[in-house]
Formats: C-alpha cells, sequence, structure tokens
C-alpha cells in the first residue's frame, strides 16, 4: 500500500517513451547508412588531415583580404535583401493567416466562423507552398533566370523565407494572450488597431528573435547558394576549395563565424531591451 | 429604453449561465447586480457588452439589435458601450498612457489609432482621467509593473477616457482598498450623473451597491431574484439570494472554548 503512494505515477509513461524512441531511432541510423568508423581508416585519416593542415596559417595577405572584404558585404547584403523582400509578403500573410484578428471569435470564446476559416486555408496553403521548395532550388532556376549573381540569391530567400516567416509570425500572434485584442474589439476597434495594441506589445520579443534568428540562416543559406552561382562568401569558398587554398577557406570560415557572432549579440541585445 | 433584454439566455457549452432573462434599463439609470459567485455577474454583463452573443432571446441597445447588425455597424455600435473587466486585460509590455488613450480606438480612424501608438497626441486627456483616480504620476510606466488595484484603475480609466454612453463595469473594485473603492465607485457616479451615462455594476460588496446605486438587480443561477430601488431591498431577500445549501449541509462547528494553558 505504502509502495503505491510512493511509486509515481509519470514513471511508466516516461519509460515507455524512452522505449519508443530508441525503437524509431534505430531503423533511422540503419536507413542513413552511418557508419562512423570510417573516419578512423588510415586512408581518409591522411585525407583529413591534409585537407585541414592547409588551414594554418588563415590566409591574410591585403589582396585576399580585400575580396573576403567584399565577399562578406555580399553575402551580407543578399542575407538582409533577401528578408526585407520577405517581410513584405510575410507580414500581410500572416495577418490573413492568423485567427488573432477574427471578429467573431472575439465573441465566441476564441472560435471563428466557418467561412473565415476557409478564407484562412487559401493563405496558408501559399505560405507551405513558398517554404516546401528548399532555397537552393530556387536559387538553381533563378540562377537559370536572370543569370549568375547575388539576384538569384536575394530572389531565392525573399521565396522560402517568406513561407517560413509568415507560418512562424501567425502562430505567435495566435499563442500570445487574446484578451487584450478581444477587449479592443469589443470596445468597437478596428480589426489592425487591435491588433497593433492589444496582440505585439506582448508577441514583440518573440517576433524580433525569431527575425533575427532567420536572418542568421539567410546569412548560412546565402552561402550555400553561393555554390550554386549566386555569389559572395558562398562562391569565394567554392572557388578556394577547387584552388585547394585551405588557409583562404580557413579565413572565409573566421568570416563566417563573425557574421553568426554578429547576429547572436544582436538578437541578445534586442531581446534584452524587448523583454 | 437604453438596453432591453428580453428572454435572453447564454450557455457556455451545456452548461447555463444565464436563463431567459427579462430587464429594462433607461438611459442615464445606475444600477447594482449583486449575486453570489457564479451567478452569472459577469455572464450578463458580458452579454449587455455585445461581447458575448445571447443563445436565446433578445438583446436591444440604443433600440437596435447588435446581432442584426452587420459587423461594420456592430463595430460602431460597440464604441458607444464601455465595459472595464474585473482584471483589465492590458498587455504587460504596454504604456499606461497607450493603455488609456486605446479607449477611444472605436472611435479614430485606424491611422489616427497608429500614429497614437507610435506618439501619444493627447497625453493631456489621459492625464486627466488617471489623475481623477490618482495615478497621473503612473502615466508612462508599463502595465506589467502596476499592481491588481492600480490595473483596474488603468482599466476604469481606460472607459473614462472612451466616454461611452452605456458604462458596464464588472467587479471594477474588487482589488482596491475600501477607501479606494469608495472614491472609485463615487467617480464613476458622479461622471454617470453629469453626462447622463447609464451605468452598470456588478458588486461583491453588498454595502457599496446599496450606497451608490439607486437600483438593485439580485442574481442567483442565472436568474433576476428581485430588481427593485436600493431602499425596497429587505434582509430576508438578500438572505434568500446568498443562501448557501452546500455550505449549509455541512453544519458550522462551533469555535471549541477549551483554552490550552500553558504549563511552567
Amino acid at each position: 500500500m505504502l509502495k503505491a503512494h510512493a511509486s509515481d505515477p509519470a514513471a511508466l509513461p516516461r519509460l515507455l517513451l524512452t522505449v519508443f524512441a530508441l525503437a524509431v531511432l534505430w531503423p533511422g541510423l540503419q536507413l542513413s547508412e552511418l557508419n562512423p568508423g570510417v573516419l578512423l581508416h588510415a586512408e581518409n585519416r591522411q585525407q583529413i588531415a591534409a585537407f585541414t593542415s592547409a588551414f594554418w596559417p588563415p590566409a591574410h595577405d591585403a589582396e585576399f583580404l580585400k575580396l573576403l572584404y567584399q565577399a562578406t558585404l555580399q553575402t551580407l547584403a543578399v542575407a538582409t535583401a533577401g528578408m526585407a523582400f520577405a517581410l513584405l509578403l510575410a507580414i500581410p500573410a500572416s495577418l490573413m493567416a492568423s485567427r488573432a484578428l477574427s471578429l467573431r471569435a472575439a465573441s465566441r470564446g476564441g472560435r471563428g466562423g466557418v467561412m473565415s476559416r476557409l478564407l484562412r486555408m487559401p493563405v496558408r496553403g501559399v505560405l507551405i507552398f513558398l517554404r516546401s521548395v528548399p532555397e537552393i532550388v530556387w536559387a538553381l532556376l533563378f540562377v537559370r533566370a536572370v543569370g549568375l549573381g547575388p539576384t538569384a540569391g536575394v530572389l531565392a530567400i525573399a521565396i522560402t523565407y517568406s513561407g517560413m516567416l509568415g507560418k512562424v509570425y501567425a502562430e505567435i500572434f495566435e499563442s500570445v494572450d487574446q484578451r487584450p485584442a478581444h477587449a479592443l474589439l469589443q470596445a468597437g476597434s478596428g480589426r489592425l488597431t487591435a491588433f497593433f495594441y492589444g496582440i505585439l506589445p506582448s508577441a514583440m520579443a518573440e517576433v524580433v528573435s525569431y527575425t533575427v534568428y532567420r536572418w542568421e540562416c539567410a546569412i548560412r543559406a546565402s552561402v550555400v547558394m553561393g555554390f550554386v552561382g549566386a555569389g559572395g562568401l558562398g562562391q569565394q569558398i567554392d572557388l578556394s576549395m577547387r584552388m585547394f587554398a585551405g588557409g583562404e577557406v580557413a579565413s572565409i570560415l573566421l568570416a563566417f563565424f563573425a557574421l553568426v557572432l554578429i547576429a547572436d549579440l544582436l538578437s541578445r541585445f534586442l531581446r534584452g531591451r524587448l523583454a | 429604453m437604453t438596453i432591453n433584454l428580453h428572454g435572453a439566455g447564454l450557455r457556455h457549452g451545456t452548461v447555463r449561465a444565464l436563463e431567459a432573462v427579462s430587464l429594462h434599463i433607461a438611459q442615464g439609470e445606475r444600477v447594482a447586480i449583486i449575486g453570489p459567485s457564479g451567478a452569472g455577474k459577469s455572464s450578463l454583463l458580458h452579454l449587455m457588452a455585445t461581447a458575448l452573443q445571447p443563445s436565446g432571446g433578445r438583446l436591444e441597445l440604443f433600440g437596435e439589435q447588435p446581432w442584426a447588425l452587420s459587423a461594420r455597424a456592430r463595430q460602431r455600435l460597440r464604441a458607444r458601450i464601455g465595459l472595464v473587466h474585473q482584471t483589465p486585460p492590458l498587455p504587460p509590455r504596454q504604456r499606461v498612457v497607450t493603455a488609456v488613450l486605446a479607449g477611444r480606438l472605436g472611435q479614430w480612424s485606424t491611422l489616427q489609432g497608429l500614429l497614437n501608438l507610435v506618439y501619444p497626441t493627447d497625453v493631456r486627456g489621459a492625464r486627466e482621467v488617471l489623475a481623477e483616480l490618482g495615478l497621473a504620476e503612473k502615466l508612462f510606466v508599463q502595465c506589467g509593473q502596476l499592481s491588481g488595484g492600480q490595473l483596474q484603475r488603468v482599466g476604469i480609466a481606460r472607459v473614462l477616457y472612451q466616454r461611452p454612453e452605456v458604462l458596464l463595469t464588472d467587479e471594477p473594485v474588487s482589488a482596491m482598498d475600501p477607501v479606494l473603492a469608495e472614491h472609485s465607485l463615487a467617480l464613476l457616479n458622479r461622471h454617470a450623473q453629469a453626462n447622463g451615462v447609464t451605468l452598470v455594476a456588478s458588486l461583491h460588496a453588498v454595502e457599496l451597491a446599496f450606497a451608490h446605486f439607486p437600483r438593485v438587480i439580485g442574481i442567483r443561477e442565472g436568474r433576476v431574484m428581485f430588481d427593485c430601488p436600493a431602499e425596497a431591498v429587505s434582509e430576508q431577500m438578500l438572505d434568500a439570494l446568498y443562501a448557501n445549501e452546500q455550505l449549509a449541509s455541512q453544519p458550522a462547528q462551533a469555535p471549541s472554548l477549551a483554552v490550552q494553558i500553558p504549563r511552567c
């Protein structure tokens, strides 16, 4: 009797969940053909050693640094411009897709009408389509359409990221306390003003932090897209790797590290100001 | 008649919050609603504020049926009604001045509303209503830093700034000390009398209802038990209103008189 009281009723479900997770992971490892032992083969070790030993010292001659500076600026510009275009589409789309602005929901304890749900579905569908195609595929498409260069990268980021931002913004708006906005709607306010007075103050910190994180992702994505000819640090790293210039690769990776570090600091600063 | 309820009922899922309530409140009347916890006082006020749609019967405000109107016309009608919530729903990061100015969003254009968010244009108006409630120095403080009683006063300030024709308040002073509660209720009544505003307040404290309101409505289990002038309410009526079978079934034990004398 005493034992039954002492045991945690949550223990069994937790144990079962752990067993289940392991049971799912094991076939995954088999399917992905993961075999860490390959790394230890003498031949492979030599390859890795030869490639990484060329990393030191990082290239730092004036001419390369100038090139690196320009490539870094280009990467930043591609990511930022892509994000700006993405926001142009994502903000209106998130307002349309979110249930937070439903007038009917305000007087029905959060449940919207059938019509508004039907109207929201196509917007959600467009957002899903925009983000379901990876940005690298868009980049390959646009490189063909508008030629080699950063424009393709900007367009690819704008399209994919508008889908991601729109979806997550809509969910953030729905996840914060809805009562302030509902109270305003019940006092005759318009829907847009109710959003700005009732939802945005609570959602702002989350929105800003997610946007900065996505900007960081856009920087990474623009580097990857450089490999397919969309300019910036990616193109530079591709060229340096082909020429087996390990020092240059190391310098580019360092520049890359600095960019992500700056994004992280910026996010932390903004969150601190808004929290 | 400003507020007309004809057999209005309200259901939350399977729970019946209000059963066929019929009420008529004329313009400029001041009415208190009293009753035990969970009797439906809040539901009734939310119904009158068009915050909830009646599941049966009819609601008329200013001679119009709000739920038969188009959404746009209903929003215009709602701008003439003010509701003070028991715990005012204000975003914690919003400044008090913005929260008060938001009272007039129903009367302002969208552009004017957005402009006031960036730069509050009527700081003086907000300061005046807050000063009446003794909160003028909190004008630029974030709502999250205020106490429950201070938040309730901000909620009252917002509705005073809105200047509605019908002022509905749901337990507006429940988190205030007796002196402040007295002052705030007196202020609401003075405002209503001076401007011919219809005032309806639900109250927990019965003595406040009798001290400030000429007409008192008693509600129990979603029904109107009595609706008469404050002088006409008798002790028996109040006993019947607040009678609690569940608590009464367990007879209260008289405190034991055995005093323990410490031995030294």
